[in-house]
């Protein structure tokens, strides 16, 4: 899994409670043979994961891409798969992550669902 | 009115040449920015108010409430973290370098998920660098390693690189040569003379392999080498050596996977090798407007360029133990103050749990995810619109930001600068 920036992605970035970045970063780009070989049904969601986590995001084709490499937008729903470790530099590996991908029919979760449980009442002390 | 050769705040070309008409206070058009620039200058959902978090939800507030709980937050932790710094100006930077120090935490940039590598890289090699102009002026041939500029910094291969003209390439794009190579075939490899594709994680090897055959040494070269052929490289190493002033442009695709600095180290030899047959240079395609104004600073400040550890009464450095993303991954830093940053959307989901269990303080212009964890949120004027400031371009040139609006909000300059009053206020009392 490659993680990475694009057009949409950086032009709805300081909107990140918007429509339009919803749409530009929480799918994921599978070559053609990729993308047949999950025979992706429904809405075209695929389930990534990994041992460091799972995120749900829409497919599409890709013509760049070679068989076995995704991309996904940078942002949350790539981050849910990326682990923490830095290697020793202050770096994640954003880049490189081995992830399955399979189809699902499960749908995508907006940004506000990806942080709502995240911040319990123990946050807010001071 | 029309405000002439005004400068985009947003990636690291930090154009210059911006025309932005103003109508009563608002900005109502924008010329020769490309979309992500004019997104931006055109402007979108703010933050309305401060707000303060109480009992799980945020609140409006004043401004001095904000401050005063943030000033709190920040004296009352053990190892605060300040993070961020990159979309906003130096003199921004400068105070919360202060700040840091006053409070005894670390400061971070953004840079640590983003190009650090990269600066760790060059620490350790030493870089043949250039400027923009340079590189529009006199390189024949262009090398983008890992990067994407038609996606990410959308104007830089017209005014700066690939397809620009200058004085000694008058002919452009025609004149030149261009190289991509990449782990899939981006918008910008569909620009290239030769595209070579390599398998992720695979960027040392490629180089090495690189270095091998400029150096003479092709025939104990492998016929593939991570999924490329030999011939490949050879090709592209020729016209490296070929060329009369070469140009290595490389991204985020290096510094983010299997190899990281390394990678840049590796990279940063390839030119030095190949500065024994011709001119070479190398550059780092920097994201944020001002990401490189942030380590200027911070360098010159404490001696280092990111993830500065402030606790110790002498500046500690040491990425992998004081990056932000390793505070919070280990749990140990206990209070955290965003400026003009997102470290919840860009993080590793791990590492933003780590956040959202302590109090976050946000100073930003923008609603963002981290405005979800944050305990106290203070908005800001947009630099580079509604503030004026330095910012240093991603080949290190220094210039300065204009102001085209007033919008009545603090610069992030002034919340700084409050919140240490404040602190230093609180230490006082004490
Ligand atoms: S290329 Fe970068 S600096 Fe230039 S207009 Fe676009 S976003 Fe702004």
């Amino acid at each position: 899994m490659i993680s990475g920036r694009t057009l949409g992605q950086g032009a709805s970035l300081e909107a990140k409670t918007s429509p339009e970045f919803f749409k530009a970063v929480s799918f994921c780009a599978l070559s053609e043979e990729d993308y047949d070989a999950l025979g992706i049904s429904g809405e075209g969601n695929v389930l990534v994961r990994n041992e460091f986590g799972e995120i749900v995001v829409s497919a599409k084709k890709d013509e760049g891409l070679p068989p076995g490499v995704i991309f996904i937008p940078m942002g949350p729903w790539a981050n849910a798969v990326v682990g923490r470790k830095t290697g020793g530099c202050g770096t994640p590996q954003f880049k490189g992550e081995k992830v399955e991908v399979e189809g699902t029919k499960m749908p995508v979760m907006e940004i506000r669902e990806l942080f709502a449980d995240m911040k319990k009442q123990g946050g807010g002390r001071s | 009115m029309i405000i002439e050769d005004v400068l985009c705040p947003f990636c690291g070309c930090l154009c210059d040449d911006i025309k932005v008409e103003v109508e009563e206070g608002k900005v109502v058009g924008v010329k020769r920015a490309c979309r992500l620039g004019s997104s931006k200058i055109r402007g979108h959902e703010r933050i309305r108010a401060p707000m303060v978090r109480r009992d799980g939800e945020l609140f409006e507030t004043t401004y001095d409430e904000a401050y005063d709980r943030a000033a709190r937050i920040l004296k009352g932790a053990k190892r605060p973290l300040l993070y961020g710094w990159c979309s906003t100006v130096c003199e921004t930077a400068k105070k919360g370098i202060l700040l840091a120090e006053e409070v005894g935490g670390v400061i971070d940039s953004t840079a640590t998920v983003c190009h650090g590598p990269s600066i760790i890289g060059i620490e350790e090699k030493g870089l043949s660098g250039s400027t923009l102009g340079q590189v529009k002026n006199r390189a024949d041939l262009i090398i983008f390693w890992g990067a994407n500029p038609a996606e990410a910094h959308p104007r830089h291969t017209m005014r700066y690189s690939s397809n620009s003209t200058g004085m000694f390439t008058p002919e452009g794009r025609r004149g030149r040569k261009v190289i991509v190579v990449d782990v899939r075939k981006t918008r910008t490899a569909k620009n290239a003379d030769k595209f070579i594709l390599i398998r992720p994680g695979t960027d040392y090897e490629v180089i090495s392999a690189l270095r091998m055959i400029v150096k003479g040494k092709g025939d104990l070269i492998p016929e593939t080498v991570a999924g490329v052929n030999k011939a490949d490289l050879e090709e592209a190493a020729g016209m490296m050596k070929a060329a009369k002033f070469g140009s290595i442009l490389f991204g985020l695709g290096m510094t983010h996977s299997r190899g990281r600095y390394k990678n840049v180290d590796n990279a940063l030899s390839l030119v030095a090798d190949l500065n024994g047959f011709t001119k070479f240079v190398v550059m780092a395609m920097r994201g944020h407007y001002n990401v490189a104004g942030f380590g200027q600073v911070c360098a010159w400040e404490t001696g280092y360029p990111m993830a500065v550890d402030l606790s110790r009464g002498a500046p500690y450095f040491n990425p992998g133990e004081t990056a932000a993303c390793d505070l919070l991954g280990r749990r140990e830093a206990d209070a955290m103050m965003v400026v003009a940053a997102d470290p919840a959307s860009n993080f590793p989901r791990e590492t933003v749990e780590a956040m959202a269990e302590i109090p976050v303080i946000q100073v930003d212009p923008f609603p963002n995810p981290t405005t979800f964890l944050a305990d106290v949120v203070i908005p800001t004027a947009v630099c580079g619109i509604e503030a004026e400031g330095t910012a240093y371009r991603m080949d290190g040139l220094s210039l300065r930001m204009k102001k085209v609006i007033d919008s009545g909000l603090p610069t992030d300059e002034e919340v700084v600068e409050n919140i240490l009053d404040r602190v230093r206020r609180l230490a006082d009392d004490n």
